[in-house]
């Protein structure tokens, strides 16, 4: 069975219909990306999954639990990170105040500490700069923080929201070589991205969204190579 | 009476200020809304204590427990029931007219219990007077309670907010929601505790401030309410350090003001000040200026 399988679902923003009954499916290990444009669902997919958002209609299965109507805050704690649109790092916490909260729902202390030092190793920055308001951080640092944040709870299913979003072409590429080096690291990852060329270089498969629904999926690869993925959103 | 004497009277009544300014601040910080019952909290606190120490001859300490007790349940129990529902309403107003409307529920409830007269409030701290200078300065056992506590209170609130997990927490909540829910924060369970801490301190501003004023009236937790809540802007609401000035230096003025200017328009002078600091600085003396990140 699949870790994640999203079923029919259907979320609404007060009358506007914005999810129009997607279903996909994420296996253990994998990196899947669904890539789209501007307005297509995508955001609120995440957002749904990990509960900001209800649904209508549908159900979110993750690990063989129902999690559809799970409150956000308990998410978390099943194993579900979310590193959402536009980082939301806390401004006035410190790096390592921001690292912990990460951890909050964590007890385990020696352990916690552990996961801190591997955070440190994939983000020398982050304890370089343990110590400063995170508000104070380059945009690209924050991302980092905010994957940083994400990966103190140790979840077996990151979701990322637009992590390469208005970042630098440096630091683009070493947000993609993080995903996937946290890929390998045995953590499963599920993407949002408009860089699509980006986003498929590196996943296994991917899903396309338009105005509230899938209308494309396969193999990364393939869809790097599609016609009608290049045109629409590869800029070919 | 010396300056001296005026100037200790002002940090009195400056520290009963700045630990209900201290709620008001706490509960906008986080829930992003303005309780205007806080003031009324204060004086149900107050009247918890009396009908303990008159009716019931419970010692004092004691009494001021209970009424804490009692505010904590009571400010919980507000913000469940009053506030909650409207969170997500689309305009903030609907909260703010609500917890005025809470304000006059408290009053007109305490004015059916306890009537219009002022009740005279008894002694619960029974500590001698400090004497300086041939008695030319006296501080009484109030005033050294009440300051004392304002200090206490500060520094505990500071540790909590800036140490613990819980604290963090807050903070999380109070810079932003979604992303503390994403870390497994209660956003609900964050703000019921702020409304919990402040309601306690409002029943401890409560037990201080009849202390020194000794009549309690159904109406007793007004006007300090509005004050508070003015040393909280003064400060920079949302500041701890911030209410914590404004309410002493607010106290202060007021009875500078009283004393040397006049006492009828002592409040004038009060609410011109604070008139002048957010023309100065719009967000008050400690405002944090939230810059934004894109």
């Amino acid at each position: 069975m699949a870790m994640l399988t999203v079923n029919n679902l259907h979320v609404y923003y007060g009358v506007i219909h914005a999810l129009k009954g997607i279903s996909f499916e994420v296996e253990k290990g994998e990196v899947i990306a669904l890539i789209g444009a501007n307005g297509a669902g995508k955001t609120t997919t995440l957002q749904t999954l990990t509960g900001l958002l209800s649904s209508k209609q549908g159900s979110v299965i993750f690990e063989g639990k129902d999690i559809t109507k799970v409150p956000a805050h308990k998410i978390v704690e099943m194993g579900i990170a979310h590193v959402p649109e536009g980082r939301r790092v806390f401004s006035q916490l410190s790096v390592y105040d921001n690292l912990k909260m990460g951890a909050f729902t964590r007890k385990d202390k020696a352990e916690i500490e552990e996961s801190l030092s591997i955070v440190y190793k994939r983000f020398p920055r982050l304890e370089e700069r343990k110590n400063q308001r995170a508000g104070t951080l380059s945009g690209g640092e924050q991302q980092m923080l905010a994957m940083g944040r994400a990966l103190m709870s140790r979840p077996r299913l990151i979701v990322m929201d637009e992590p390469s979003m208005g970042l630098s072409p440096i630091y683009v590429n070493e947000i993609f070589d993080i995903i996937e080096a946290v890929s390998k690291s045995g953590t499963t990852v599920l993407l949002v991205e408009q860089n699509a060329k980006k986003a498929l270089s590196i996943a296994d498969r991917a899903y396309v969204m338009e105005t509230g629904k899938i209308t494309m999926e396969g193999i990364a690869e393939d869809l790097l190579h599609n016609e009608a993925v290049r045109s629409a959103y590869l800029g070919e | 009476m010396s300056f001296l004497t005026y100037l200790k009277d002002g940090i009195s009544l400056g520290s009963v200020y700045a630990i209900i300014a201290l709620g008001y601040t706490m509960v906008y910080g986080i829930a992003k809304m303005l309780n205007f019952a806080h003031g009324d909290v204060i004086m149900v606190g107050a009247y918890v204590v009396l009908m303990l120490l008159t009716r019931a001859g419970v010692p004092g300490i004691l009494a001021v427990v209970i009424a804490m007790a009692v505010c904590t349940i009571l400010g919980i129990t507000i913000e469940k029931v009053a506030y909650r529902p409207l969170r997500k309403a689309s305009s903030p107003l609907a909260v703010l007219i609500t917890a005025i409307g809470v304000s006059y529920l408290l009053q007109n409830i305490a004015l059916l219990m306890f009537g219009a007269d002022g009740k005279t409030f008894v002694d619960v701290i029974k500590l001698p007077s400090l004497s300086f200078g041939d008695g030319k300065l006296v501080i009484s056992g109030t005033t050294i309670v009440t300051i004392l506590a304002c200090i206490i209170i500060m520094i505990c609130l500071t540790l909590f907010v800036g140490k613990t997990k819980q604290g963090h927490a807050m903070q999380a909540v109070s810079e932003d929601k979604d992303a503390a829910q994403l870390m497994g924060v209660n956003v609900n369970g964050t703000i019921s505790l702020t409304f919990a801490i402040g309601s306690a301190l409002a029943a401890v501003a409560g037990v201080l401030l009849c202390s020194a004023y000794p009549i309690v009236t159904p109406y007793t937790g007004a006007m300090p309410g509005i004050k508070a809540f003015v040393a909280a802007v003064f400060g920079g609401i949302g500041s701890i350090p911030g209410a914590m000035i404004g309410g002493i230096l607010l106290g202060v003025i007021e009875i500078l003001s009283k004393a040397y200017i006049s006492s009828q328009i002592a409040d004038a002078i009060v609410f011109g000040v604070l008139i002048i600091v957010l023309l100065v600085k719009p967000s008050g003396l400690f405002g944090k200026n939230v810059q934004e990140k894109v």
